[in-house]
């Protein structure tokens, strides 16, 4: 899916997101190198770190942990700056259980 | 690289031929366009002659010289750029080529036996490949639901029995 | 295998060893296809193609099965287990769309194997459902039980899904490839906005044929598809379907995706294109494929009638609200004593579309109590129950109303459809399901929707169109602009007979006066419609330049 190469570097703070192969929820990456079920656990990368960072989360797509690893500019929290990420930190807007 | 037929991996005796390299001696490939410019030379040869069609290359293009070949190596240049199916199925049904047809590329396993219903003969596979893989893959669906140029057998309705093996 | 039992008079393709076979092998295929992918021995350029071919995307939150309903017909043991299957693997719901198919939004992987065995249980599958090849064929969702209907389109559809089904030279496409078939006179199924679409007839001797209709299309290029033919007999179908694909296969554009519909290619060859399918259809060994009169027959056979009672039409009770429901929601049937019942799945404020497990099978049983256990998918989203007993109707309503499903509002403002959006889909730009719920929250109150009338609001949440914009009489399409969801509005689109692509209004909306806007096109409508008037009767008739001026004058 979303696995275009971010085309500018970077200029904020930037965490990885992708989607687990397995199951395929979306995980974050950051600078401790672990892929977490939530955001709040990973630590930005620096803009100036952001593509070395890229280089070690798309390690864990050749080991076929995850799959469309992208980068993710950040404010504090860390919170996605673009709507469409956030989307994906807080699951649909919409109800996402049957009634 | 081997050539997969029949399920199983043998060496290619075929040698591709760059436009403006000499020819040499044994079975050689060569591009639609050289087979145009010499053909009248080409047929002269004492060894068996293929072509290498791109996959834009309608099969009518090649028609004319047919019955000079003994191969038609066509491409997949991505697994999922699909054009060989259709010259593939051309080359039998509409000009009743009876050589070997070759297709080389990024082939998936996975397209082994549609391949072989549109009419192909061998494949080129990587060094490395496991033809159990591509066997497996082949044998595992064995009903189809039309027409196609593999041997089958017909069941009831549009159903037929894939005999691929 | 086949461990449900099914209602004995539903006619829906019954499988025989030979399809369960085949089903069981493909499953088995899919299966080593999961397992190499999650060994690594496919790489997930590899894989994803083999898994859009067993129905299986990547989306925002998780992957998501779409499961093939074939051209929208399930019997009720169908339903109850696509039930089962939101219950034990999703969040207990599902979410039916415009392509008479069924989405499961929150998939695993892992599990993927076993929802398809699962599946094949009840003799479906999610084959070809995505990917570059030809997808589920669509067709009208009242056939068999439509007065209008000339041809039985079933029959054909069922046909083309088995022909299409594994295609050895079809598979990989330039683009995905789709197919739309109707048997009545009034288009139902929006033939002319399909990859190929089919009209169904019969010439002065009752014999079969098809008027085919190539190149149509949404997306980021609407186009209104080409007539190729007015007349393919029936025993020559599939060779002409064969000759189209050939075209397509190998002319169609394979280096810009956006390009690469058959669309692009039927639009920029003009006549050619026609007349490279006619020579390839007059130059094919056509006794290779030559559909039997045989064959149609014994197909024909799986959609005989069910065993209608003979009952004469009658008046319906006088409950004021039940009436309301019935006059939203009934279809004139062509047996006496009969009805079809549209089910509206969407509630004032709910998805559109979606359908808890409960109401899954509370449908299903509804079904078997009074539509000989048949259930059809609408491409607008909603469900019928085709053949009901015009004396049944009063009950049928009261068990629709127990489950939430007695929404009298098909065919009304709040009878919208809408793609996933960015709430659930990758490819978006905006949102699409909340506008939705705005807009059926804002005219909640049913007597004015009546009073509205008849009007189309379709919102798709990008470009690809999958909420059908461009034919809606109001066409919402979600845009980023700069980070922010914006919406722009298109008026005038028709799906039907009088196929029209809507026109684009003016500059977008926000998120928060979208709907607003949508409540002053309807008030313009409302002052300037003569009696009997529609709201595209309206729009056609005055043009975009009233609505334009209450949408964009200054205040
Ligand atoms: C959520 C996952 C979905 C994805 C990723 C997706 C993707 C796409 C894409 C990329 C296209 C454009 C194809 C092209 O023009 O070449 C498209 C078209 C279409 N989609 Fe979807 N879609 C999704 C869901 C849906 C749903 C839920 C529906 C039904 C409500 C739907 C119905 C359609 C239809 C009818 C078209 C055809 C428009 C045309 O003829 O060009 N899709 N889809
Ligand atoms: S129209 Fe766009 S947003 Fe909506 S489902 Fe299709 S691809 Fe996704």
């Amino acid at each position: 899916m979303s696995t275009k190469a971010k085309a500018r570097p970077a200029t904020a703070p930037v965490v990885f997101t992708a989607n687990r192969l397995r199951d395929g929820r979306v995980v974050w990456f950051g600078a401790e190198g672990i892929w977490q079920d939530r955001i709040a656990a990973v630590t930005p990368f620096a803009p100036e770190a952001a593509e070395t960072g890229l280089a070690e989360a798309q390690q864990a797509e050749r080991q076929q942990q995850v799959v469309g690893v992208y980068a993710v500019e950040v404010g504090p929290g860390p919170t996605p700056l673009k709507f469409r990420e956030r989307l994906r930190v807080s699951g649909p807007s919409v109800a996402a259980e049957a009634a | 690289m081997p050539l997969l037929e029949d399920g199983r991996l043998r060496p290619d005796d075929w040698t591709s031929i760059e436009d403006e390299a000499p020819l040499p001696e044994g079975p050689a490939i060569v591009s639609l366009a050289r087979l145009r410019a010499e053909a009248d030379a080409l047929a002269g040869r004492n060894a068996p002659l293929g072509v290498a069609l791109s996959p834009e290359t309608q099969p009518e293009e090649v028609a004319p010289f047919l019955d000079r070949l003994a191969l038609v190596a066509v491409c997949l240049p991505k697994s999922k750029d699909g054009r060989a199916f259709t010259q593939i199925r051309a080359l039998r049904e509409h000009h009743g080529f009876t050589g070997e047809i070759r297709a080389t590329g990024h082939v998936l396993p996975d397209q082994y036996a549609m391949l072989l219903r549109c009419g192909v003969t061998t494949v080129e596979v990587p060094e490395s490949t496991d033809p159990a893989t591509w066997t497996r893959s082949r044998d595992t669906i064995r009903i189809a639901y039309q027409a196609a140029q593999s041997a089958d057998r017909p069941l009831s309705l549009l159903r037929r029995k894939l005999e691929l093996a | 295998m086949n461990a449900l039992t099914y209602p004995p008079h539903a006619r829906t393709y019954r499988y025989d060893e030979i399809d369960r076979e085949f089903l069981q092998e493909r499953i088995a295929e899919f299966r080593g296809q999961v397992e190499r992918r999650l060994k690594g021995e496919l790489t997930e350029d590899e894989f994803k193609p083999l898994r859009l071919m067993n129905g299986l995307y990547l989306q925002l939150h998780a992957y998501m099965l779409r499961i093939a309903i074939p051209y929208g017909l399930l019997n009720s043991a169908q339903l109850r287990q696509l039930g089962r299957i939101a219950r034990r693997w999703d969040r207990g719901f599902g979410h039916f769309t415009t392509r008479q198919n069924i989405q499961f939004n929150w998939t695993r992987l892992e599990d993927v194997p076993a929802m398809l065995e699962a599946l094949a249980e009840v003799d479906m599958h999610a084959i070809q459902t995505s990917g570059n090849c030809i997808r589920n064929t669509t067709t009208d969702e009242y056939a068999g039980a439509s007065p209008d209907e000339v041809v039985d389109p079933r029959v054909y559809a069922e046909i083309l899904r088995q022909w299409s089904t594994l295609h050895p030279e079809f598979t990989w496409l330039p683009r995905k490839f789709k197919i739309a078939i109707t048997g009545s006179p009034h288009d139902r199924v929006a033939a002319q906005v399909h990859d190929v679409g089919v009209l169904a007839k019969r010439n002065a001797r009752g014999e079969v044929g098809f008027e085919v209709y190539a190149g149509g299309g949404l997306g980021r290029t609407p186009i209104i598809a080409r007539k190729l033919r007015d007349w393919v007999p029936e025993a020559e179908f599939l060779a002409y379907m064969e000759a189209v694909l050939r075209v397509y296969n190998a002319l169609g554009q394979r280096d810009n995706i956006y390009k690469a519909r058959i669309k692009i290619l039927v639009r920029d060859l003009g006549a050619e294109f026609t007349q490279m399918v006619e020579r390839e259809y007059e130059r094919m060994p056509r006794d290779k494929y030559r559909l039997d009169p045989e064959i149609v027959a014994a197909i024909g056979a799986h959609f005989a009638p069910p065993p209608f009672a003979a009952l004469q039409d009658q008046p319906l009770p006088e409950d004021r609200e039940f009436r309301a429901w019935a006059a939203a929601s009934i279809r004139a049937h062509k047996q006496p004593g009969y009805a079809s019942v549209t089910i509206s799945l969407k509630p004032i404020g709910g998805i559109p579309g979606d359908a808890s497990a409960d109401q899954m099978e509370a449908v299903a049983d509804l079904a078997e109590r009074h539509s000989f256990g048949e259930i059809r998918v609408t491409h607008v989203q909603n469900l019928v129950l085709p053949h009901v007993r015009q004396e049944d109707l009063f009950t049928l309503w009261q068990g629709l109303r127990a489950a939430g499903l007695a929404t009298p509002n098909i065919g009304l403002i709040s009878d919208i459809i809408a793609c996933p959006g960015m709430d659930y889909c990758a490819l978006a730009t905006a949102r699409s399901i909340p506008i939705a719920q705005q807009i059926s929250e804002r005219f909640a109150d049913l007597d004015r929707q009546h009073a509205i009338g008849e009007c189309f609001i379709n919102i798709s949440g990008c470009i690809n169109a999958c909420g059908h914009h461009h034919v809606a009489h109001i066409g919402i399409l979600g845009v980023d602009k700069r980070g922010e969801e914006v919406y722009q509005i298109t008026l005038g689109g028709s799906a039907t007979n009088d196929a029209s692509i809507g026109e684009l209004i003016g500059p977008a909306f926000s998120y928060d006066t979208i709907v607003d806007a949508v409540e002053t096109l309807i008030a313009t409508y409302v002052a300037h419609r003569t009696a009997g008037e529609r709201f595209i009767d309206t729009y056609r008739r005055l043009g975009a330049a009233p609505f334009k001026e209450a949408l964009y004058a200054p205040a």
